[in-house]
């Protein structure tokens, strides 16, 4: 479980986040949806002690991570995975090396354990035979694949994904929302997804978040959150831009 | 002005205590850590072996240098076998350490801001945090170690082709004799003057690992703030090796005169 109480966040004279509050259950899949800029990837570290919060609690299973110091985090992060916006892959490392990187650094496998914990993981992303490449040889869609199986070849309980599909083709996209499912229901883990793809928020999400002006400002279900008449979902969802408004 | 004083002072104290703290974190790593005997030894590599060349040109244009202007002033009141025996107390107390220090520092300062500044910038570090591993135990102690390891022997390597070097000139070129030169340089240079020179080195080398790194860790992001570490980490820790060698100078000179 994880839940965010009164959470709040400043950049210099800017605030990002004020007063968020919310909760994932266990085994639930919750998209974060707002505009560019808004904060999202920002909350998105904050669950994971990645950024600390001005003000406010972040518990994972009731245990509050704020005050803790980097190496109490690395007890708490063993439960996590995250897929990064740009992956994030060592690149002076080769694929196998990038995702089997967890299981060398604790020495806790042999090394023949390893290279088979690493072949299910890329076979899971489809990228199976994968392992000797360098991340430089890989296209972006293959590169959010290979990060994706770092992420859960150690099989944590939850695994979040900082704007899975920006960048890709609609295809590769509509690939890595399948792998997303294809995770979470087969490693029964909880999704949190950041993402102002809407399309992805509709596939992936069995909640929504949307966060806006500094707060959460709508929560539902897909269908609920697309078919609401809030003017600023509805808005978003549309992709209506308007022309006075200048504040992003 | 005085709120822009105020903020460089605040900055530079800024700076100070989390270099301290880096340290500190650094130290505690190093006595508990199993260091990774592979990402170990590539750092020797990598600061030690790739930096011969520049090591060896310095300490033999250094020694060569301070032959030749030593024996030009010496030569005047008829010292010129006490050439050498000047060439081997500097270099082995002073030039060699610093000068080594401030080359390692200008190439592998610099690679070091550059390469965590972009590991940075590109999130690899915050991965590396998602994946349970504290970025100092995993990024900066093979670092700093290999930094300790490598840098006295560098040092003894400019050391030894200085002297070398400016024995060729002295003898070579300038006809000083080289029996006396020889047996004056034995007889003026001291254990002592060897020893503060591998004392230097060694905490330089800590020196320029530790701003490496925490220039790079700490960049902002984009290409201009990996440039700016860059630079930033090159200039500070020559700096800092350059004030250092003043305060070593003092406390070792008298340390050591009592053994």
């Amino acid at each position: 479980m994880i839940e965010a109480r009164a959470l709040q966040k400043g950049f210099a004279q800017q605030r990002v986040l004020d007063g968020v509050s919310f909760r994932i259950e266990k085994g639930e899949s919750v998209v974060i949806i707002g505009r560019s800029g808004c904060g999202k990837s920002v909350l998105l570290k904050q669950l994971i002690g990645l950024q600390k919060p001005d003000a406010g609690e972040v518990l994972i299973e009731n245990e509050n991570i704020v005050g803790m110091s980097e190496r109490q985090l690395m007890r708490v992060r063993r439960r996590f995975g995250m897929l990064f916006q740009g992956a994030a892959l060592f690149d002076s490392m080769t694929v196998a090396e990038n995702v089997g990187f967890a299981f060398r650094r604790n020495r806790s496998l042999k090394p023949r354990e390893v290279a088979q914990k690493v072949a299910e993981a890329l076979e899971m992303v489809d990228l199976p035979g994968t392992e000797a490449k360098k991340p430089s040889e890989l296209s972006g869609g293959m590169r959010k694949r290979v990060g994706l199986a770092r992420a859960i070849v150690y099989q944590p309980e939850i695994v979040l994904y900082d704007e899975p599909t920006t960048g890709l083709d609609p295809i590769v996209a509509d690939s890595i929302d399948q792998l997303m499912l294809r995770v979470r229901d087969r490693l029964k883990v909880t999704t949190v997804v950041v993402t102002h793809d809407m399309r992805s928020a509709r596939r992936v999400g069995q909640r929504i978040l949307m966060l806006h002006d500094k707060k959460i400002h709508a929560t539902g279900t897909p269908e609920e959150i697309f078919g609401s008449q809030d003017p600023v979902v509805k808005q978003f969802i549309n992709g209506v831009a308007d022309p006075k408004d200048t504040y992003f | 002005m005085n709120s822009l004083a105020n903020k460089w002072v605040t900055d530079w104290l800024g700076d100070l205590g989390r270099i301290t703290l880096l340290g500190k974190e650094a130290f505690t790593s190093l006595l508990t850590l199993r260091v990774s005997w592979r990402d170990l030894l590539y750092q020797i590599h990598f600061i030690g072996v790739k930096s011969q060349s520049v090591v060896l040109v310095t300490g033999a244009f250094t020694g060569m240098v301070l032959a030749a202007q030593t024996y030009f002033q010496f030569h005047k009141v008829k010292m010129d076998t006490a050439t050498l025996a000047v060439v081997g107390v500097s270099m082995c107390s002073e030039l060699g350490p610093v000068l080594t220090a401030l080359m390692v520092a200008g190439r592998v300062g610099a690679a070091m801001a550059a390469e965590l500044g972009t590991m940075r910038v590109t999130e690899q570090i915050d991965a590396l945090r998602t994946l349970a591993t504290h970025p100092v135990d995993y990024l900066v102690v093979p670092r700093l170690l290999a930094s300790h390891i490598v840098l006295p022997l560098l040092t003894v390597e400019a050391i030894a082709v200085g002297i070398g070097a400016g024995y060729g000139v002295g003898v070579f070129l300038l006809d000083i004799d080289p029996v006396y030169s020889w047996y004056n340089m034995l007889r003026y240079t001291a254990v002592q003057d060897l020893a503060m020179g591998l004392i230097k080195a060694f905490i330089y080398g800590g020196i320029i690992a530790i701003v490496g790194c925490y220039k790079g860790m700490t960049c902002s992001e984009g290409a201009e703030g990996v440039g700016h570490a860059t630079t930033e980490a090159v200039v500070y820790s020559s700096i800092t090796i350059l004030i250092a060698n003043f305060f070593l100078t003092l406390t070792l000179g008298r340390l050591l005169q009592t053994l």
